[in-house]
C-alpha cells in the first residue's frame, strides 16, 4: 500500500495544477513549528514545494473556507479533505453555500490528527515533532527526545472518530476507510445521568471560562450566516462580552439549538477554543436525541440529504411523545 | 470638560428646545438641569450625548462658544441613537460629556484671514461653530465666503439662519446650491464642488470643508485646480468613537485617534495619513 | 534580598494573605490561571497562565455606572468602590512589560480612574522564568525573562525563592514579610540569571528581530501587499486580541436590566467586522483591513505614539492560541522582521 505523505499530496496537487483542472490549491501550510500550521492557497507547484505541508496537525477543516474561495474566481480549486471534513463538505453543499462544479476535491486519509495542547503537557518546550516507529517523538528544549504514545495525544474528536470513510470525493488518495463505530455518545450519557442541578453545574463550570471570543463560531462550518445574530447590535442580543453570567449560556446554548441536525460533529469548536471548553459535547446531546427520537441521522453524510427535524414525514414522533421519551433527562 | 477627573461619567443635560431643520435633521438645544451652558467649548470640538439604555454618540457641538447659554446639536437621523433623538421631547433629559477633540484654528491660523466655508448636507453641523465664531468677531477675520448645497431646498441645515443672518452680514457671502432643480428654487442649481468651482475664488484664503466624503474629495481637487494649496484647507472628520479620549481605540487613521488628534485635519496631514477613513 | 525556603512558601502566602488579597497561578483543567490564594492551593509550575494578568487591572468586563430612569429624568448614579490591596504573585517579564503598554494608553492625560484605581491598588510579585518555551520571543522587545520588572523581584531556584523589592510598594509588602523570610546573597540568583540568559539566546524565536517596524513605519508597511496573503485564513474570531496581554481595546454598552441601566465596558476586538462599523459606512471593509490593523498598531502605530515602544511583549499566547495559527511572529518575518543570523 502506498504511503500517503507530504511529497504524494504536493506531487498530486501540482499534476491538477499542470493538467489546468485547478488554478490553485486549498492546503495546510507549514509554520515556524511543526505543529503551527495555516490554511494557505497555493498557485504553484513551486509555492508547493516551498510551504505545503502534511502531518499530523493538518486538523483545520477547509470545508468552510471553500464559501470564500469559490466566489473568487471561475475556476477549480483543488482542496484536500480528511474523512471527517467531507461531512462538513457535503453538509455546506446540501446548504448550498458553494458551488461543487467549482471544487475538485481529493480526499486524504486520517488516522486521527495530534493535540498540541496535549503534547505540551508532557513536554515543555516543543523544538520538533515527528512520529518515528508508531511513537510520536518530541525533541525538547531541555529534556531531549522524549517518545510518546501517539493514542495518548489524540484529541477527542479523533479518540471518538465516527469514520474514516469518505462522504465525498473526486478522487481518492490511499484506500477507502470504514465508518467507525465510535464511543462518542458515552460522554452525553455521562452528562445525561447527572442530575439537573449537577449538569448545570458541570456546564456553568466549563462556560464560564468563555472569553466571547468566537472563535468556536467562526471556524464552525455549520456557522455560515453572513450576518450573525449576534454582530447585529440591533438584535438586542449583540454582545462581546457577558454583561451577567447568563450571557455566556445563553451564546453557546443558541448557537448549539442554531446547528442542530446541521453540525457534523467535526469537532473544530472544541479544537480551536482557547479555553478548552468542551462545545462539542452540547451538540452531540442534539445529535444523540435527533438520532433517538428521528432515528439515526448523519448529517453531511451524503449531499442533499433533509435534516429530521426540518423534514415532515407523516410517521413523526409527536412533541409530547418527546418529552416522555426524554424522561428524567429531558 | 464635563467632569476633569471622571471622563466617562457623564453629565445629566436637558433639551431644552427642538427645532425640525430638514426632513431628517433636528437641532436641539441642550442645558444643565440648572438651565446653564454644560462646558465650554471651542469651534470644532465634539460632545458625547446618550440616552441610558439605547447608547452613546459622538456629535459636533453646532452652536458658538461665544454663545455662553446653552449649546446646539444639529444631529441627522441615521441609527440607533439618532432615531431616539428624534423621536424624544422637548424636557427630556439626556447625559452629554465633553468637549473633544482639537479645534479649527480660529485664533492663529485663521485669524486675519479671509475664509471660504464650503459643506455639503449635514456637513454645515460642525461648520455652523465656526462661522458664527468668526461672524462673532467679525473685525478679527477678512472677506467671508460660505458655499453651502443639498440634495434640496428642504434639506438646506439652518436655511432660516443663513438667510435671516449669515446674509445680511457685511462683508458675508452666501452661495446656496441645490443638488437638482424645484419649482420653489430659484437659486443655483448643481453639485457643491462645480459650483466652487464655478464660483472662482482667489486662493488668498483659508477654506474648511465639511460633507460626505465623496463632496469633500471632488471639493478638495476643485479647489487645487483653482490653486489652492492643501495647507490652506482644512476639514473636519467622522469615525466610530466610543470613550472619546483616545482609548477605546476604534477611530484611529494610522497613529492618529480622530477623538483626540481631530476631527480637524489640515489636508495636507491628511495626506501622510493611510488612507482608511 | 530576601529569600524563604520552597517548603515554606504556604508561610508566605499565608503572611501576605493577611494584608493582601493575593492572587498566584494555580493549576485547573484548562490550564494555569490566576486565582485568589488560600489555605491548601499551592503554586502553578506552569510557565505562563492561559489568560494574560491584564484581567486585574482592566477586567473583560466591568460596570462603569448606572442610571436610574424616571419619566423625562435621568440619574447618574456612580456605582464604584475603591479596589482592595492586592498582590499579584508570579506574573512572568511579559506580562509585567505589558502593564507599561496598558499604562501609557489608560494613564495619558485624562487618566482612566477605573484603571488607574486598581493600578494603584496592586502589588506586582513578578517570577523570573526559568524554563522558557518555544513560543516565549519577549527578547525581541528587549525583555529579560531573567530579570523582570515589578514590584517584588522573585526568582525561583532549587529550594528557595529569593525575594528583592525594587518599589516603594515593594518595600513596604517585604517588610511585613520580615518574619517569614530571611537575609539572602544574590549568588544563587545571579547564577540562575546566567542560566535563564543562556536559554533565551537559544530559543527557536531568539533571533527574531522588530528592528523593520516602529516609529514613522507607517507608509512603508500599510500597503504592503504580504498583508493579503497573511490575512486569508483569519477567521475574524478575536482569540488574539482576548489572550493579549496587551490589547486594550473597548467597548461601552448599556444594558437594561429592567429595572435600571447598567453601562459597562467590555474587551473589544478590532479583528471583529462591526468594530468600526458606522451607519455611514466602514473604512474597514474587509478582513485584510483589520488584521492590518491590530498588526500595525502593534508594530507601528503604537510606537509611533509611544517613544518607540512595541505593544507585543512576546509572551507568545496568540501563537498557541490562534486556531489557524496566524500570528505577530509570521507578521513580523513575512513583511521584513529579518532574523540577524
Amino acid at each position: 500500500m502506498q504511503e500517503i505523505n507530504c511529497e504524494v499530496l504536493v506531487s498530486k496537487a501540482a499534476e491538477l495544477l499542470e493538467k489546468g483542472t485547478v488554478d490553485r490549491v486549498l492546503g495546510w501550510k507549514a509554520g515556524e513549528f511543526d505543529y503551527d500550521i495555516t490554511p494557505a492557497v497555493f498557485y504553484s507547484e513551486q509555492e508547493l514545494r516551498d510551504g505545503f505541508v502534511w502531518n499530523d496537525f493538518c486538523g483545520a477543516n477547509f470545508s468552510k473556507y471553500l464559501i470564500k474561495e469559490t466566489g473568487k474566481s471561475e475556476n477549480k480549486v483543488l482542496v484536500f479533505l480528511k474523512p471527517c471534513d467531507t461531512y462538513s463538505f457535503n453538509q455546506l453543499l446540501t446548504e448550498h453555500r458553494f458551488d461543487r462544479e467549482k471544487v475538485y476535491a481529493v480526499g486524504v486519509p486520517c488516522n486521527g490528527m495530534l493535540d498540541i495542547g496535549k503534547v505540551r503537557q508532557s513536554a515543555e518546550g516543543i523544538a520538533a515533532v515527528r512520529e518515528e516507529g508508531g511513537k510520536v517523538v518530541v525533541d525538547t528544549l531541555y529534556d531531549g527526545s522524549i517518545s510518546l504514545d501517539r493514542e495518548a495525544l489524540l484529541p477527542d474528536r479523533c479518540i471518538n472518530c465516527k469514520s474514516k470513510k469518505h462522504a465525498a470525493y473526486d478522487e481518492l488518495l490511499g484506500e477507502e476507510g470504514e465508518v467507525v463505530s465510535s464511543a462518542r455518545f458515552d460522554e452525553v450519557e455521562k452528562l445525561e445521568r447527572m442530575t439537573p442541578d449537577e449538569r448545570f453545574a458541570f456546564w456553568q463550570g466549563e462556560l464560564s471560562r468563555c472569553i466571547r471570543c468566537n472563535a468556536c463560531r467562526d471556524v464552525c462550518p455549520a456557522c455560515t450566516c453572513e450576518k450573525c445574530v449576534f454582530d447585529n447590535p440591533a438584535s438586542g442580543v449583540e454582545n462581546k462580552a457577558a454583561a451577567n453570567s447568563f450571557e455566556e449560556k445563553m451564546f453557546h446554548v443558541i448557537r448549539a439549538f442554531h446547528v442542530a441536525g446541521r453540525c457534523t460533529d467535526c469537532g473544530e469548536c472544541s479544537r480551536v477554543c482557547p479555553q478548552h471548553i468542551p462545545l462539542h459535547l452540547l451538540n452531540r446531546k442534539f445529535i444523540k436525541d435527533i438520532d433517538s427520537f428521528y432515528g439515526e441521522y448523519q448529517a453531511g453524510a451524503e449531499a442533499g440529504s433533509r435534516a429530521p427535524i426540518v423534514d415532515y414525514k407523516t410517521d413523526d414522533l409527536e412533541p409530547a411523545e418527546a418529552v416522555e421519551r426524554g424522561g428524567e433527562h429531558a | 470638560m464635563t467632569n476633569q477627573k471622571e471622563p466617562l461619567i457623564p453629565a445629566v443635560g436637558v433639551v431644552t428646545d427642538i427645532r425640525m431643520d430638514t426632513p431628517d435633521v433636528k437641532t436641539f438645544r441642550v442645558v444643565t438641569p440648572e438651565g446653564k451652558k454644560a462646558f465650554d467649548h471651542k469651534p470644532g470640538q465634539c460632545a458625547m450625548l446618550s440616552i441610558p439604555g439605547v447608547g452613546e454618540a459622538m456629535f459636533s457641538i453646532t452652536s458658538s462658544p461665544t454663545n455662553t447659554e446653552f449649546m446646539e446639536f444639529s444631529i441627522k437621523k441615521c441609527g440607533c441613537v439618532t432615531d431616539w433623538l428624534h423621536s424624544m421631547e422637548v424636557g427630556q433629559q439626556i447625559t452629554i460629556r465633553g468637549p473633544y477633540g482639537n479645534a479649527f484654528p480660529v485664533d492663529t491660523e485663521f485669524a486675519g484671514k479671509d475664509m471660504l466655508f464650503i459643506a455639503g448636507g449635514i456637513g454645515l453641523a460642525p461648520l455652523r461653530s465656526v462661522i458664527n465664531y468668526c461672524r462673532h468677531y467679525r473685525d478679527r477675520y477678512g472677506k467671508i465666503d460660505i458655499v453651502y448645497g443639498s440634495r434640496s431646498m428642504q434639506d438646506l441645515v439652518d436655511y432660516q439662519e443663513i438667510i435671516d443672518e449669515w446674509s445680511q452680514d457685511a462683508g458675508v457671502n452666501v452661495y446656496l446650491t441645490i443638488d437638482r432643480e424645484q419649482p420653489e428654487w430659484d437659486g443655483h442649481v448643481g453639485f457643491v464642488p462645480n459650483y466652487v468651482k464655478e464660483l472662482g475664488f482667489s486662493t488668498d484664503k483659508i477654506a474648511v470643508l465639511c460633507g460626505p466624503p465623496i463632496m469633500i474629495k471632488f471639493t478638495l481637487a476643485g479647489l487645487q485646480e483653482l490653486g489652492f494649496d492643501k495647507t490652506q484647507v482644512y476639514t473636519t472628520m467622522e469615525l466610530r468613537m466610543k470613550c472619546g479620549i483616545g482609548k477605546c481605540g476604534r477611530c484611529n487613521i494610522g497613529a492618529k485617534y480622530v477623538c483626540k488628534d481631530g476631527p480637524v485635519f489640515r489636508c495636507d496631514q491628511l495626506d501622510e495619513l493611510p488612507d482608511e477613513y | 534580598m530576601r529569600k524563604i525556603s520552597l517548603s515554606k512558601l504556604d508561610a508566605l502566602f499565608e503572611e501576605i494573605a493577611a494584608a493582601y488579597a493575593l492572587y498566584l497561578p494555580v493549576d485547573t483543567k484548562a490550564g494555569a490561571k490566576f486565582e485568589r490564594w488560600e489555605a491548601g492551593k499551592t503554586l502553578s509550575d506552569a510557565l505562563n497562565t492561559v489568560r494574560s494578568a491584564k484581567d486585574f487591572f482592566f477586567p473583560q468586563t466591568e460596570n462603569l455606572m448606572d442610571f436610574k430612569m424616571e419619566g423625562k429624568n435621568i440619574e447618574v448614579i456612580d456605582t464604584r468602590s475603591e479596589s482592595e490591596d492586592f498582590v499579584l504573585f508570579g506574573v512572568r517579564a511579559c506580562d509585567v512589560k505589558s502593564f507599561e503598554v496598558l499604562d501609557r494608553v489608560f494613564l495619558s492625560e485624562p487618566a482612566d480612574t477605573y484603571y488607574q484605581n486598581r493600578r494603584e491598588h496592586g502589588v506586582i510579585l513578578s517570577l523570573a522564568c526559568t524554563k522558557l518555551v518555544e513560543t516565549c520571543f519577549c527578547g525581541t522587545f528587549g525583555i529579560d525573562a531573567a530579570s523582570p520588572e515589578g514590584d517584588v523581584v522573585c526568582h525561583k531556584t532549587e529550594d528557595a525563592l529569593y525575594l528583592d523589592a525594587k518599589t516603594e510598594k515593594g518595600q513596604k509588602l517585604m517588610a511585613a514579610l520580615e518574619s517569614v523570610t530571611q537575609e539572602a546573597d544574590a549568588s544563587a540568583v545571579d547564577a540562575q540569571k546566567e542560566l535563564i540568559r543562556e536559554r533565551m539566546a537559544k530559543l527557536p524565536l531568539a533571533n527574531l528581530s522588530a528592528d523593520a517596524f516602529g516609529d514613522g513605519k507607517t507608509s512603508e508597511f500599510f500597503d504592503a501587499p504580504e498583508w493579503s496573503e497573511l490575512s486569508q485564513s483569519c477567521l475574524g474570531c478575536g482569540t488574539c486580541t482576548f489572550v493579549c496581554p496587551t490589547c486594550q481595546c473597548y467597548d461601552i454598552k448599556d444594558f437594561n436590566t429592567g429595572h435600571g441601566v447598567k453601562r459597562f465596558r467590555c474587551w473589544d476586538s478590532c479583528m471583529y467586522s462591526e468594530f468600526t462599523k458606522m451607519s455611514a459606512g466602514q473604512p474597514r471593509l474587509t478582513q485584510m483591513e483589520r488584521f492590518r490593523q491590530r498588526f500595525m498598531h502593534k508594530l507601528v502605530y503604537y510606537p509611533t505614539n509611544n517613544d518607540g515602544l512595541f505593544s507585543c511583549v512576546g509572551c507568545g499566547r496568540c501563537v498557541a492560541k490562534c486556531p489557524i495559527q496566524m500570528n505577530i511572529v509570521k507578521v513580523m518575518k513575512k513583511l521584513g522582521g529579518r532574523e540577524n543570523d
